[in-house]
């Protein structure tokens, strides 16, 4: 006779908090000033001499959102994949593998441990920024969809590459060549009205500016795509990465041998 | 009766080596079972296919009559594995890695069953101690307890007093024995062959990927029933010769196939007149068993 027992993905996601939590000077703080340094240096250099939205909004508000949005990308993604290559690595996973668990469970525990992270720390980074320039966020709930399917997007980044990595040099490469530059060429910086053209049609391969351009669409009411569109391109890439990685989990890719 | 653990022509292939080559094994609900073999037998591999840790090229597993892969959830909440590798979350106290296990399965407030495991393995006066900051033995003593944190009915320790101490050995196997007088089926691995005759009721061998040897501990140790004779003496008659495994000083050691041997050795020795200074006898332990069928497949 087998006795009731709930679902442990809880517990894995608690668990996830918990590893976060207990190191958060690193994990949350140090972004966060992070973010406060780009916010000093870039507004203090590029105030007076970057137009954005025509003159409608001023850098220091247009950069604001794109950090916060950086910040949460960033942080998803280093949440689930340094906690998973760092289980992988030490052997601790084996905790995580012998329990009930179904490839959903660590998927969702996983994931929403790190969108919490992200969102924790773009809340830090809008708190400690949003006192450098006034902000309205007339259309929250934009801003709310696309901060979720960011981290959500990121987090699930995060865990791709925690499952493919055998060693940190390798999650660190995805982390370098990936995840950065595709963050930094986002339009966090700066609006793709003002890239020569050959980069403007570029940047709309780039899945993060959408994510980036919607978000800012929930402060200023301004983007520059339509954030219906933007939401569907990053719903359709928030769906895509999540459907590779149930298949990933489901095969045990690397980590049920 | 549903077996507790059945292993179906379980085989796997890791690139050229054939970690395991059709293995077939039923245990019995509420033996004690040990898995004897020497490294890379493919112990840890039937272990991990058992656990879900790996999968099988072909053949099946279950726990209890539930199929490993088909019926994984039901399957890993009956079993309880205690890892060979000694591994820990650095991030957590012991009482903190065990309430997280146990919630791993799905069961909150399970804090008696938690104080009564780190009672058992003594650890309560470090449950509150970060993982880092405990010895060897003690981090394999969570692990254990983190095997036994759901109360599975069928629990393997592969290895599990690697780096533990004689006296915590003692107490930990004193613990084993009373989960298994409880009702919990134990399934032993471990390169300690005497731990492996002292508490095991049945016990097969591998090698190789294969079962070389399953049978009660009496029936393999009455099978090669075997008499190891220390002999001092001025002269060993020419016939036993052959009988002898080693000769310092002239001490002679022998290996008689049984008393009968020693009654003809005896003779053998009045009649050549020899002049016998000591004789010891030594009957066959699961280290010689163990030995005798690991060379016997060579």
């Amino acid at each position: 006779m087998i006795p009731a027992f709930g679902s442990g993905w809880l517990t894995l996601l608690y668990k996830e908090l918990l590893r976060f939590w207990k190191v958060s000077f690193q994990t949350i703080l140090a972004p966060v000033l992070t973010a406060l340094l780009y916010l000093l240096i870039f507004s203090h250099v590029l105030e007076s001499r970057v137009s954005v939205f025509d003159g409608r909004v001023a850098y220091t508000a247009f950069l604001i959102p794109g950090l916060v949005m950086m910040s949460v990308l960033q942080n998803s993604f280093a949440n689930s994949s340094s906690s998973l290559i760092q289980s992988k690595i030490t052997g601790n996973l084996i905790f995580v593998l012998l329990p009930p668990l179904s490839p959903l469970d660590m998927f969702a525990a996983y994931v929403l441990g790190a969108m919490i992270r992200g969102i924790v720390v773009g809340l830090g980074v809008y708190l400690v920024t949003a006192a450098f320039a006034p902000l309205s966020m007339p259309h929250p709930l934009w801003a709310l969809a696309f901060a979720l399917l960011g981290s959500a997007i990121l987090g699930t980044l995060g865990l791709i590459a925690g499952i493919t990595a055998d060693k940190f040099d390798q999650l660190a490469a995805f982390q370098n060549f990936l995840i950065m530059p595709l963050t930094f060429l986002s339009g966090v910086f700066y609006s793709i009205h003002s890239l020569p053209p050959f980069w403007q049609t570029l940047s709309h391969f780039n899945p993060f500016f959408y994510m980036i351009d919607g978000f800012r669409y929930g402060f200023f009411g301004l983007s520059d795509i339509a954030p219906e569109t933007s939401l569907g391109v990053v719903g359709i890439f928030c769906l895509g990465l999540t459907a590779l990685t149930l298949f990933l989990l489901q095969r045990g890719y690397k980590l049920r041998h | 009766m549903t077996p507790a653990v059945e292993i179906v022509n379980v085989a796997r292939r890791f690139g050229t080596i054939q970690a395991l080559a059709g293995v077939d094994l039923a245990v019995e609900a509420g033996e004690f079972f040990g898995l004897l073999g020497p490294n890379g037998a493919g112990k840890t591999t039937l272990i991990s296919i058992l656990a879900g840790l790996t999968r099988a090229d072909a053949g099946a597993a279950r726990v209890l009559g539930h199929d490993v892969v088909e019926d994984y959830r039901n399957a890993r909440r009956l079993l309880g594995v205690v890892p060979q590798e000694l591994v820990f979350d650095p991030f957590f106290s012991v009482r903190e890695t065990l309430e997280i296990q146990s919630g791993y399965f799905g069961i909150r407030d399970n804090d008696d069953w938690i104080d009564e495991i780190l009672h058992h393995l003594d650890l309560t006066a470090r449950a509150n101690a970060n993982m880092r900051a405990l010895s060897g033995g003690m981090k394999r003593r969570v692990l254990i307890g983190q095997a036994l944190v759901h109360k599975p009915p069928v629990i393997v320790l592969d290895e599990p007093t690697a780096g533990v101490d004689v006296e915590l050995r003692q107490s930990l196997w004193a613990f084993i024995r009373k989960l298994n007088r409880d009702g919990h089926t134990i399934i032993l691995t471990t390169h300690y062959l005497e731990e492996a005759e002292a508490l095991c009721g049945r016990i097969a061998m591998l090698k190789s990927g294969k079962v070389v040897a399953l049978d009660t501990k009496r029936n393999l140790l009455s099978s090669f029933a075997g008499l190891t004779v220390r002999l001092t003496a001025d002269m060993l008659p020419e016939a036993w010769q052959s009988r002898v495994v080693r000769e310092e000083d002239g001490t002679y050691l022998l290996s008689l196939a049984s008393y009968a041997e020693l009654e003809r050795l005896l003779a053998a020795l009045r009649e050549s007149s020899a002049t016998i200074a000591e004789l010891s006898l030594q009957e066959a332990d699961l280290e010689q068993v163990f030995l005798r069928i690991m060379a016997r497949h060579h």
